[in-house]
Parts: structure tokens; C-alpha cells; sequence
């Protein structure tokens, strides 16, 4: 059993019908369709209820949605200045994952779905918001909600979680040519205030049978990497590898994502380098050696075995 | 978006923040004599309007006496070159000159809203060590600094400004007025979508409280909705980033020789840590974007090379919803729009790569390929070392 997505996952796209939607969704249905798992089973685009667009149904509302086809995760491919009140329809209408492709969400905007998502959380109703400004969650051979490559993952043992979507394809390829598949490979967004933590996933890989190893992908700016390394040391069985982009980066410049800078002297390249040393996380400096390093820590690790 | 001082006072009055009285902010000296004028009865500060801190030791800041003074100072100021820890030593021109009339300091304060980005939300961070940088005070002496976090839906509430208040020994008569104050600078922060506003100092007066100074930074991806804002300059960026960014195109000019071209902002940086660890530096970060098509690929071949410090040009793209021979198109069109006469690395991967790799090989252009980045980034630091040392 993977973390969030399997093959029984019943996906609604919101932004369905727009360009972007349409093109991405249909690549989930094709990887759906190989998997022979439902995929994506609904879209909502306002307006456009009623038509079917891509062989599934469109609804005007997530509620309509999810009450005809029983779907329980959103993909959200909405533009960013409609994308915070998306994410809350999501919320509202029951959907237990929504994960949120968008980028250029204003900041303030993630903050006030956090409080109204962290209050559907306490009254029971429970949800959680993967991204934004994220390639978006795929379990190989089961279920991709997202706009990664299907094609370069193949399914095993290593969960990989990143806040860079490229970066992922990259270490995801790697795995892959050195002969490790992926249990679940999640990109939590490169935004400030992002709706999953690496901490939070690293909780889901701990206790999930199909992961055996994680690999976890950062950047400057920010604690979330630092916090994930602690959260390991504390309370992590499995192996985790770090590698963090930056390193070349100038201080106080936004790095193309929101969140990927340098400000006040915290979320430097040294500062999280040494804490994921610090905490047992074995660091990989260079972004070329990810699939070669696993590949030998794990094979150490089934010959002790 | 980084404001000037006197911008972000502008947002502060229409909030109802107190600020010196302004003569407005001048370009030449022709308008100094009216901009005096309006500031009201001299002592007058003179204040250059860039946007790197620490301008009072660089001698950015001035006190004139008279009018006379004021004229000799201000010519001082007008286009000098500003260098400060925080300008690089390069240094910034200043542009213009902010006058104020001066203000009475009884005890300096410092007040700021940052974006707590574990919390989720703003959180006003206050100390009654004002005029220090908050850094540093952070680091010598954290229990001097007081955080109080922010609702986004319902502002800064009254008890949260007395908790603030009473922490930074606000005198009892002047509570009322400082959490009116606090509150209205948290009206700020979210009414204009800000990522920090920062007051150092917020002082003290006879008068009453004045932000004395004021730096805010506007949160980019809201100027679509601060349109007033969006309409300013953008002095943060260097005309060829402005010249990217007009094509969507995500540029940051470095001090290096080899020039990058890669898709997507991590690969982008992950990119040009590992040509610093093959033994080279970096001339740029440019992620050419996800929805990149041949027209923005040669776009952005042109903007790297308009940096004359280019030696060699590496591209790294990894195709996932870009495709590899698409990217290969844009860049054998680029290479001879542009005549292209340095080393060129090309490392392709992901969707389409053997279609890609087969139109490069096509078309005859001169360019080394590599399979993986760290051999891309090795032949690069070469192929630049070599065109240096020609």
C-alpha cells in the first residue's frame, strides 16, 4: 500500500477544460488506462457542467463531482488567481487530497487556506493539500495526479519528496537507470507556504510497507528540510538521502520559486546541508551521483541484511 | 518587489501610519528649494532612495540645517555611487533623494511583519532595540525580540498590539497611539500583499510615534491585483532580467563565464552548483520555463548572451512536459540567429531525447553533447577555461 495515491483513486480535475488541464489530464488518464486503475473520473469547470469533455463527465461544482462519481482526490490545474477558493471548494466538498499544480498564488492567499484547512481538519473533516507550485504526486504503476513524465518512473522501493518538479525528474530518472523504482514520488511545491511539509511525507514514507528508502530534495529558503532532517533523526527507521539545491545561489534573491531564497541569513545552503548531516541524513553533494549513491547504500543495506 | 523608503511610506500614510512630514522625493536639484517647502521648518534629513540598507554609514543620509546646507548636500547625494555592506562593492547610483523634515528622538524602536513561513502566516516581530539591524539583534540577544503571529482574515487585534506594547515599554498615555499604529502597519502588510514591511526605526517623539523609516517588499505573484503598485518601476532588476521576464523567462544575472540554459528553477540551480563543482562559476540562473516553445528557447539564448562574461553556454533540460526536440530546434535556430561562436554543452533528457539528440547531430552546428550533467559540466568548465585562457 503507497502513500496517498493507488489504484483505487478516484481523481476530479478542477480546471479541467482549459488548456493546460485538458492536456495534462489527459496524460493521467492515459497512465490511469495502462494501470487499469479509474484515474481521473470526473472535471469542473464553472459553466461547463453537463458536457463531457476527454470521455468524463464536467461538473460546475467539486460538490456535484465528487457526489456522481465518488471522486476523493483533486487535481487542481486552476489559474493562480482563482486557485486559493479551487483549493477551498476542494476542502468543502469532501475531497480528502487535493493537490495543486498552480504557480504564482499570492502568498496570502495559502495563508488563509491553511487556517480554513487546518479548521476542516479539527471539525473532523480530513484533508490534505499536497503543493502549490508542484509537479504534483505519482505511484508508479498505479496513479499519477500530476504533470510528471510517467514514462521515467517504474514502481519499487524509494519514495522520493521535493519541492522542485525538474529536479524530481531528474533524481526519479536516476533511481530509475540504476535499477530502483519508486514507491511514491511527491513534489510539495516551491512556494513559502506549502500545503504538505517534507516532515509530513517523511511520516507517511516511515509507515509505509512499500517504501524502504527515502529520498528527499530541497533548496534554500525556508526551515522545511531542517525540520524533516529532525523529524528523521527522531523518529525514522528507513535510510533518507538529502541532496539541496542553491549552493551557487546570491543572498536575497528569489531563485525563480517563491520560496528558494536566501533572507536574513536563514534557509542558507550550509546552514541545511549541516543540519541534514547532523541529523544522520547521508547528503549528496553532487546532483548527478543521487541514483549511484542510493543504489550502493542499498545494496550495503540488503547484504548486511 | 522591493519598494523605496518613500514608496512604502506612501502605502504607510494611506493606512493612517504617522511618517515625517515629506517634501516628496526629488531627481534634481531644481526641485529641492519647493520639496524644502513642503517638509515644513528646517532641520531638514536628506535621504538617498535605494534600495540596499545601511545608507546612513555609506553617507546616504544627511542633516541640513539650512537651506543653503540642504542645497550643498543634496548635490552630494544626487548621483553618487551608494556602497554599502548590503550593495555589493559595485555600489548603487542614487537616483533620487527623499526630503523630510527631522523629528525629535526620544528612543528608537524596531517593528516589523514578516511571513512566518512554518506558521503559515504574518507574525509582527518588535524589539525595543531600535536602529539595529534585527539580524544581528536576533543572534546576540533573541529574548530582546518579541513575535506575535498574525490573523490574515482579521489583522493585528487589539490585545496582541498592548501585548507588543507593554514588551517594548511603551509609556502607559502612549498605548492607545502605539497599538493604533502596530495595527495599522498589519493593514498594511495585508491590504497590499506584502511579504515584510519593516520599520528601524520607529521612534519615539514629543509629538508622538513616527516610522522614521520604512522598507517594504510586495509579494510578486499579488501584483496582479495591486495594480498600482504593479505599475512601478522595477528597479530590483537588471535590464537584461527585465528584458527575460517581458518573455517569461526566469533570469538572474551572475559573476561567472559559462552561461546556463535549463528548465525548471531547481534544475536551474541545481545546474549551477554543479559547474561550481566541476571547478567553474556560473554567469547566470535561467529556467526557461515549462511551457517554454522554440521562439522562447532562442529568446532565451540571446539574454544569456548578451552577458559579455560568457565563455561557453551549457544546456540542461530535462523533458517532461517541454519536449527534448523541440528544445533542440529552438536551440539550433539560436545558434545561428545569434552566429554563436563560443563552446556550446548541450545535455538533453527525458521526453523525446533520441528525436532531440538526432536534430542537433542534423544540423551540423558545432556543439559537444553529454549524457549526464556532470559530464555536461565538466565539458563546459573546459571548453570556458580554454576560451579564457585564448
Amino acid at each position: 500500500m503507497p502513500i496517498l495515491l493507488d489504484n483505487q483513486s478516484k481523481i476530479v480535475v478542477q480546471g479541467f477544460t482549459g488548456s493546460a488541464g485538458s492536456f495534462h489530464a489527459q496524460q493521467c488518464i492515459a497512465y490511469a488506462e495502462e494501470c487499469g486503475a479509474p484515474g481521473v473520473v470526473a472535471g469542473v469547470t464553472p459553466g461547463r457542467g453537463g458536457q463531457t469533455h476527454l470521455g468524463r463527465p464536467v461538473f460546475n461544482t467539486v460538490q456535484e463531482a465528487v457526489r456522481s462519481t465518488g471522486a476523493n482526490v483533486s487535481l487542481l490545474l486552476v489559474p493562480a488567481p482563482f486557485a486559493a477558493d479551487s483549493i477551498l471548494e476542494a476542502v468543502d466538498a469532501g475531497i480528502s487530497l487535493v493537490i495543486a499544480i498552480t504557480e504564482g498564488i499570492p502568498v496570502l492567499d495559502m495563508a488563509r487556506v491553511k487556517r480554513a484547512m487546518e479548521r476542516a481538519n479539527q471539525s473532523g473533516n480530513e484533508v490534505r493539500l499536497i503543493g502549490p507550485n508542484c509537479p504534483g504526486v505519482i505511484t508508479p504503476g498505479q496513479c499519477k495526479a500530476g504533470i510528471m513524465p510517467a514514462h521515467i518512473h517504474k514502481p519499487g522501493p524509494v519514495g522520493v519528496v521535493s519541492r522542485s518538479g525538474t529536479l524530481t525528474y531528474e533524481a526519479v530518472d536516476q533511481l530509475t537507470k540504476h535499477g530502483l523504482g519508486q514507491s511514491t514520488v511527491v513534489g510539495i511545491g516551491g512556494d513559502p507556504i506549502a500545503g504538505s511539509s517534507h516532515a509530513d511525507i517523511l511520516a507517511l514514507f516511515e509507515q509505509d510497507p512499500a517504501t524502504e528508502a527515502v529520498v528527499m530534495i530541497g533548496e534554500i529558503g525556508g526551515s522545511s528540510e531542517e525540520d524533516a532532517a529532525r523529524w528523521a533523526r527522531d523518529r525514522m527507521s528507513k535510510p533518507v538521502f538529502g541532496f539541496i539545491a542553491g549552493r551557487t545561489a546570491p543572498p536575497g534573491r528569489r531563485m525563480g520559486h517563491a520560496g528558494a531564497i536566501v533572507e536574513g541569513g536563514s534557509g542558507t545552503h550550509a546552514g541545511k546541508i549541516a543540519a541534514l548531516r547532523d541529523c544522520g541524513v547521508t547528503v549528496i553533494e553532487n546532483l548527478s551521483e543521487i541514483g549511484q549513491t542510493v543504489a550502493r547504500a542499498l545494496r550495503k543495506h540488503a547484504e548486511v541484511a | 518587489m522591493k519598494l523605496l523608503e518613500h514608496q512604502s511610506k506612501e502605502l504607510f500614510r494611506a493606512k493612517g501610519v504617522a511618517v515625517p512630514p515629506s517634501g516628496g522625493a526629488i531627481e534634481d536639484l531644481g526641485r529641492l528649494a519647493a520639496a524644502l517647502k513642503r517638509a515644513g521648518r528646517g532641520p531638514w534629513v536628506l535621504k538617498a532612495q535605494v534600495l540596499a540598507g545601511g545608507r546612513g554609514k555609506a553617507g546616504g543620509v544627511k542633516l541640513a540645517r539650512t537651506p543653503r546646507e540642504a542645497r550643498e548636500l543634496a548635490r552630494q547625494i544626487l548621483g553618487m555611487t551608494l556602497i554599502s555592506p548590503q550593495t555589493g562593492p559595485q555600489g548603487v547610483k542614487v537616483a533620487s533623494l527623499l526630503v523630510e523634515g527631522g523629528a525629535k528622538i526620544e528612543r528608537e524602536l524596531y517593528l516589523s511583519i514578516v511571513l512566518d513561513r512554518k506558521a503559515a502566516c504574518p507574525v509582527v516581530i518588535a524589539s525595543a532595540q531600535g536602529g539595529m539591524e534585527i539580524e544581528t539583534l536576533a543572534h546576540e540577544r533573541p529574548e530582546a525580540i518579541v513575535r506575535v503571529p498574525v490573523d490574515p482574515d482579521q489583522g493585528l487585534l487589539d490585545y496582541q498590539g498592548r501585548r507588543l506594547g507593554y514588551a517594548l515599554d511603551i509609556p502607559a498615555e502612549r498605548m492607545r497611539e502605539f497599538v493604533a499604529l502596530a495595527k495599522a502597519l498589519c493593514r498594511v502588510f495585508l491590504d497590499y500583499d506584502c511579504s515584510l514591511v519593516e520599520v528601524n526605526p520607529l521612534v519615539l517623539t514629543p509629538k508622538g510615534l513616527l516610522a522614521l523609516d520604512g522598507k517594504v517588499i510586495v509579494d510578486d505573484n499579488a501584483l496582479f491585483r495591486q495594480k498600482a503598485l504593479a505599475a512601478l518601476p522595477d528597479l530590483e532588476s537588471s535590464r537584461l532580467e527585465r528584458e527575460a521576464k517581458r518573455h517569461g523567462i526566469s533570469y538572474i544575472g551572475l559573476d561567472g563565464n559559462i552561461g546556463c540554459m535549463v528548465n525548471g528553477a531547481g534544475l536551474a540551480m541545481g545546474t549551477m552548483d554543479t559547474i561550481a563543482l566541476a571547478g567553474g562559476t556560473p554567469a547566470n540562473f535561467l529556467d526557461v520555463g515549462g511551457a517554454a516553445d522554440q521562439q522562447r528557447v532562442t529568446k532565451a539564448f540571446q539574454i544569456l548572451l548578451k552577458d559579455r562574461k560568457v565563455k561557453a553556454v551549457l544546456v540542461n533540460i530535462f523533458g517532461g512536459i517541454v519536449r527534448c526536440d523541440m528544445i533542440a530546434a529552438g536551440v539550433i535556430a539560436a545558434v545561428r540567429k545569434v552566429k554563436l561562436k563560443i563552446p556550446l554543452v548541450v545535455r538533453l533528457q527525458g521526453t523525446n531525447v533520441d528525436k532531440g539528440r538526432a536534430l542537433l547531430k542534423e544540423s551540423g552546428i558545432r556543439l559537444t553533447t553529454a549524457e549526464d550533467l556532470w559530464e555536461a559540466a565538466q565539458k563546459a568548465v573546459a571548453a570556458a577555461k580554454t576560451a579564457a585562457e585564448a
